[in-house]
């Protein structure tokens, strides 16, 4: 099986953060907006490089998404900053009329996603915003698994023509995926090849995935793990044939099961080739206060959770 | 005073179109419509300078026009098609299936003259400020311009925009409110009142002026003033009284033609009032 070696750790929020600085100094359209969190969304570098093209919204996120969405006409392009909650739910009538279906170029930027926010609580953890975002017509969905790719993603977006909603987090997490990994939107990532099964993860639980790999090999069970980085649109291609050689599928990834990846992937399945199917994602709940770790392991979303729906899924065959 | 009369004469055409559009379709929202025919009619005619012919999104170098009350789309359509965005014909397209004008405005079918979809209320004001912020990046001298129902201020989202425009100096954009004092549920007094209206938007920091909306002379000045008003640090707003369904008289001075048509005898009685200058679609 393919090693991957960890290279360091950082938060995704920092790879946005690096990509959108770099964006500054190399495309003049980007503009960005930030509705009171600088520090937490890492925007502070672009914001001192480029004060003209940086705008401070306050508490106001409806007003700031429909900012965004008038700003790119005349030609700029802007991407938005605050937490994943308040880059969705709070404002989804104002994505949905003024950027979706105004076909705006408006790039929605969300960090502190899903429960490794921590200690915040329920109130902040949003696990229900790729749902949302995935629903709407025209969105692309992308949620990066490390700060290598965040950064690539964060940069290949802004030449990307449409609305779109990149999703990271907050904690430190492992950097694994190679500095010069080309990030394509909406293409998935083959990360091991595997007979027995293939695990399609997404952010932080694609390390996760790799984690469970490595440990089932010992078990010889042979897993392929894919990293789905982009949910909409979705590699059909990829996963199909993927789950042609396995006949087995785990889903990964930190958000409600309701709405998520799994979700988009037991679909193309039901409809393609169905497939016994487990998914790792949180099940109809709300979080709570905590540490992420204390999290991730209370509402089944660590390492030992996928290697658990891996043997499950397997026996089902 | 030819000026006026040849607004006047684009009026009444604008107020046939609208009623006939609705009645056709026996849907849409007449009232609103015919109370700020004399105000955008000024606007798209003396007011704003732009390209009809070739419609570009971004608009650069072009004043724009946002319409955040969306629902009075058939006035909307109306000005825009008889001032050449798209042909006059195509407003007995209105509501129906595969048209490019669609219950509410949108961009999403292409339609030119439209930049932004409204319809949910509140969201107008916003995009205009970052359409203005955009010109001021793009050192484009053009302004921006707004109109928002009165109801439409009992939405929050507005009062973070108006706080936000004052606070960044957002001087380029003029905002209207078409205040007829009436929303779906009835009179605003009885809905929701607004209170001081003007007091608010000083105390917010805009620059206010007032007038009588369905006037033509004193829209065209109210505008010439509000635009020599702009560029001085503060967004200014026009606080415009108007008359819901003004120019037809059965629709007058009531809330029940906010999004009623008219049946046959009642859109023959509407025409009659407002006989035919420009020719009909």
């Amino acid at each position: 099986m393919k090693e991957y070696p960890v290279l360091g750790t950082k938060d995704t929020r920092s790879g946005f953060g690096d990509g959108l600085a770099e964006l500054g100094r190399t495309n003049k359209n980007v503009v960005a907006l930030c509705a009171d969190l600088i520090g937490s969304l890492k925007m502070n570098q672009f914001k001192d490089e480029n004060p003209e093209r940086f705008f401070q919204i306050g508490i106001a996120e409806a007003n700031m998404m429909c900012i965004a969405a008038g700003m790119t006409i005349g030609g700029k392009i802007p991407f938005t900053g605050t937490f994943a909650n308040f880059s969705t739910s709070r404002v989804y009538d104002q994505i949905r009329q003024s950027i979706a279906y105004s076909d705006k170029n408006v790039k929605i930027c969300a960090s502190h996603a899903g429960l490794t926010l921590g200690e915040d609580g329920a109130t902040h953890q949003v696990l229900e915003d790729i749902g949302m975002m995935k629903m709407l017509p025209g969105m692309t969905v992308i949620n990066p698994c490390d700060y290598n790719q965040t950064k690539a993603a964060t940069l290949a977006i802004a030449d990307f023509e449409g609305p779109v909603y990149l999703r990271f987090g907050r904690p430190k997490v492992p950097i694994f995926i190679p500095e010069n990994q080309p990030f394509i939107i909406g293409e998935a990532l083959h990360l091991t090849e595997g007979t027995d099964v293939s695990v399609f993860a997404t952010g932080h639980l694609v390390w996760k995935a790799l984690e469970a790999a490595k440990e089932l090999e010992k078990e010889g069970i042979s897993v392929e793990v894919i990293n789905i980085h982009t949910i909409k649109p979705l590699d059909v291609k990829s996963i199909l044939e993927s789950v042609q050689k396995t006949g087995a599928v785990v889903s990964a990834e930190e958000h409600q099961i309701a709405g998520g990846l799994g979700e988009s992937i037991a679909q193309v399945l039901a409809t393609n080739l169905p497939t016994p199917m487990e998914f790792v994602a949180v099940n109809d709940s709300f979080g709570e206060s905590a540490t992420p770790d204390e999290l991730m392991a209370k509402y089944g979303l660590e390492t030992v959770n996928i290697i658990e729906a891996v043997k499950k899924v397997v026996a089902r065959k | 005073m030819h000026q006026i009369e040849e607004i006047n004469k684009k009026c009444t055409q604008t107020r046939r179109d609208i009623v006939r559009m609705v009645h056709k379709v026996q849907s849409g929202h007449p009232g609103g419509s015919l109370g700020c025919v004399e105000f955008l009619t000024v606007l798209y005619n003396h007011t704003m300078k732009y390209n009809a012919k070739d419609f570009k999104m971004d608009g650069i170098g072009e004043d724009l026009f946002f319409l955040s009350n969306g629902h009075i789309s058939p006035v909307f359509y109306s000005v825009l098609a008889r001032v050449g965005y798209f042909p006059v014909k195509e407003l007995n397209t209105f509501r129906i299936l595969n048209t490019r004008l669609q219950g509410h405005p949108t961009t999403h079918e292409g339609l030119p003259g439209v930049r932004i979809a409204s319809g949910s209320l509140g969201q107008g004001l916003s995009v205009a400020i970052g359409a203005a912020q955009t010109k001021k990046l793009n050192n484009d001298s053009s302004l921006i311009y707004t109109l928002h129902g009165d109801g439409e201020l009992q939405e929050g989202q507005i009062w973070e925009a108006m706080m936000y425009a004052a606070g960044k100096n957002v001087d380029n954009l003029i905002a209207t409110v078409d205040y007829n004092h009436k929303q779906i549920d009835g009179d605003i007094d009885d809905v929701m009142p607004l209170g001081d209206l003007e007091g608010k938007w000083k105390a917010f920091g805009w620059l206010v002026l007032t007038m009588n909306g369905n006037n033509v002379a004193e829209v065209i000045e109210t505008l010439d003033k509000a635009k020599s008003m702009t560029g001085k640090g503060k967004p200014v707003v026009i606080i415009m009284k108007t008359e819901m369904g003004n120019g037809v008289d059965f629709m007058m001075g009531t809330h029940k033609w906010h999004g009623s048509p008219p049946n046959d005898e009642q859109l023959a009685s509407a025409l009659a009032q407002n006989e035919e200058t420009l020719g009909d679609y």
